[in-house]
């Protein structure tokens, strides 16, 4: 679509706090494509955590408030209207302030209370579209583009797409999914799926696309966390993948993190790698391993990679 | 009545009977279970207002007891005991003492939002499951569960500085839930992280860990962030007749 591929250009890139922690390589391969791609991530200036999946669960009214900070400065800091933000965590909550300052009342008014005596501009619902890296690459830059851009690529790869739980749950705060022709599907993911087809991935048929890897109580409550990641790993080698493509940094350090603790804890081995589509994605247009951050994952890709020839 | 479902009925209310006779008829073997008759007669008819005043519960009474969220849950998935419908309904009824027999394992909610997307009646399950561990808590039926320290913990370190910082916060939880730093399994993981990483991303680490990374500007958010919070708490404890002597 031409309207978004020119205002997908030039987005404010929320990255988040994940991004400069555990998940470096997301943020180094994302950079990495932009650059590639021509396309403009202008950085958040003095931007907050979104409040990820804690705050909640502290006052869902204060995850409001800190989510809506970000796009108020995007908005009136930065005069942008497209918010990307590749974290799952993030674009799912901002995703949520925005339905939810435009439709409860009750997140209005901290929202506005708070803002104010915090001395910055109330966000006003509508005032930018949040985005996903995936929507980014597909409809910034454009299929047909990156067609022409990738020769060969990932061919002879084997890839399981994950998307996780909250890039499509609940439901209401996407309202542009499910609505047919291009749009995302929230029960059958596939934004990953094309552009990694694109790339010359082959994708198996992958049935936990959209299960949940626990990444809530990675921590708290480690064994069940441990017991849903081997599902999902043990489904992916099952549908033949050589590497479980993330798009999340909950999930995929979530994954990395249980694939050891699963062989620790219950002898339970697994081979598949795990990797951030935008460093597959990144191989694809030509960059060097290094440059899309392979050797900073916990999973070890590289000699798989090397054998096919693919890094 | 025989029961043949013995799984479905808690095993203290099932009488079994090796050698039974019942008016002249021998009904030993197939014929020799029973249900204990009771009378349920302890309700907190409070019990479902409780839960709505809670952030999350709002929606509870919408439930027709279908049943989707359960069937759609992860961690029932892993774990029959775990049942969100089952819950729901005995809040509904205000049946307390059946609801705190579970109380160990409500907390274990991933906030997947299966269920908010199976229910049919945009009851917010999982709104309802944390509501309901909170309440455990609230009303000291349960200590705060693993979820809670690592929420409490997140939710300071951003109200205090507006960001978080993975090192710490790992650190500071698993001090908090008493769990040893040194578990074989984080070893090895950050064993592979220092081997892959480049120097430069392990140095910014090391810096972030010792000097935290802050929003600029941030006193006057966090002030109010604090004291709305503070307001909230007090209602909450205030719905469910808490702090009611002070």
């Amino acid at each position: 679509m031409p309207e978004r591929k020119e205002k997908y250009k030039k987005v404010a890139y929320y990255h988040g706090c994940a991004l400069e922690g555990t998940a470096q390589p997301y943020n180094t391969s994302t950079r990495a494509i932009a650059k590639k791609l021509d396309l403009e991530l202008v950085d958040i200036e003095n931007w907050n955590c979104c409040g990820a999946m804690e705050v909640k669960n502290v006052d869902p009214e204060i995850q409001t408030y800190l989510s809506s900070r970000v796009m108020s400065l995007a908005h009136n800091g930065m005069g942008q209207d497209v918010v990307m933000a590749p974290c799952n965590g993030c674009y799912h909550n901002l995703k949520k302030a925005e339905y939810d300052i435009a439709n409860k009342e009750k997140s209005r008014e901290v929202v506005e209370k708070i803002s104010a005596k915090a001395e910055h501009p109330t966000y006003e619902a509508g005032q930018v579209e949040t985005i996903h890296a995936l929507d980014w690459i597909k409809f910034g830059y454009g299929e047909d583009e990156l067609k022409e851009k990738i020769k060969g690529g990932l061919k002879g790869l084997k890839v399981a797409n994950y998307y996780g739980c909250m890039y499509t749950r609940p439901r209401h705060i996407f309202p542009e999914k499910d609505q047919g022709g291009d749009s995302e599907s929230t029960s059958k993911p596939h934004y990953m799926d094309d552009l990694l087809a694109i790339a010359g991935a082959e994708n198996v048929e992958f049935p936990l696309k959209t299960a949940c890897c626990g990444g809530a109580h990675t921590l708290s409550d480690s064994d069940t966390s441990t017991k849903l990641v081997l599902n999902i790993l043990k489904a992916a080698e099952a549908a033949g993948a050589d590497v479980i493509a993330t798009e999340c940094p909950t999930c995929h350090s979530g994954l990395e993190m249980h694939q050891i603790r699963a062989l620790k804890r219950m002898s339970a081995e697994t081979n598949v790698k795990i990797v951030y589509f935008t460093q597959l994605l990144g191989l694809a247009l030509g960059l060097s391993a290094r440059k899309v951050g392979i050797h900073e994952n916990v999973s070890n890709a590289i000699p798989m990679l090397k054998a096919k020839k693919i890094a | 009545m025989a029961i043949h479902e013995k799984h479905l009925i808690r095993p203290e209310n099932l009488k079994t009977h090796d050698n039974l006779v019942i008016d002249g008829v021998d009904v030993s073997g197939h014929w020799s279970t029973f249900i204990e008759t009771r009378v349920v007669t302890d309700y907190n008819e409070q019990l479902q207002e409780e839960i709505a005043a809670l952030p999350g519960g709002e929606y509870i009474h919408r439930c027709w007891q279908c049943g989707s969220c359960t069937n759609a849950c992860t961690v029932n998935a892993i774990n029959p005991e775990f049942n969100p419908r089952y819950w729901i309904y005995l809040i509904r009824m205000g049946m307390e003492s059946e609801l705190l027999r579970d109380k160990e394992i409500i907390w274990q909610c991933v906030s997947c939002n299966k269920c908010t997307y199976a229910c049919p009646r945009d009851v917010v399950p999982e709104g309802v499951m944390k509501a309901t561990a909170h309440w455990l808590e609230m009303k000291e039926h349960t200590a705060p569960s693993n979820s809670t320290i690592f929420d409490e913990e997140f939710t300071r370190q951003v109200v205090q500085t507006g960001k978080i910082e993975d090192g710490r916060i790992l650190m500071n939880f698993l001090k908090n839930s008493k769990q040893p730093l040194f578990q074989d399994w984080l070893v090895e993981m950050v064993k592979k992280m220092i081997t892959n990483l480049p120097v430069k991303y392990l140095m910014g680490m090391g810096w972030a860990t010792v000097f935290q990374p802050k929003t600029k500007r941030w006193g006057k958010a966090r002030a109010a962030i604090e004291e709305h919070i503070a307001e909230e708490k007090a209602a909450e404890r205030a719905a469910l007749g808490l702090d009611a002597a002070e």
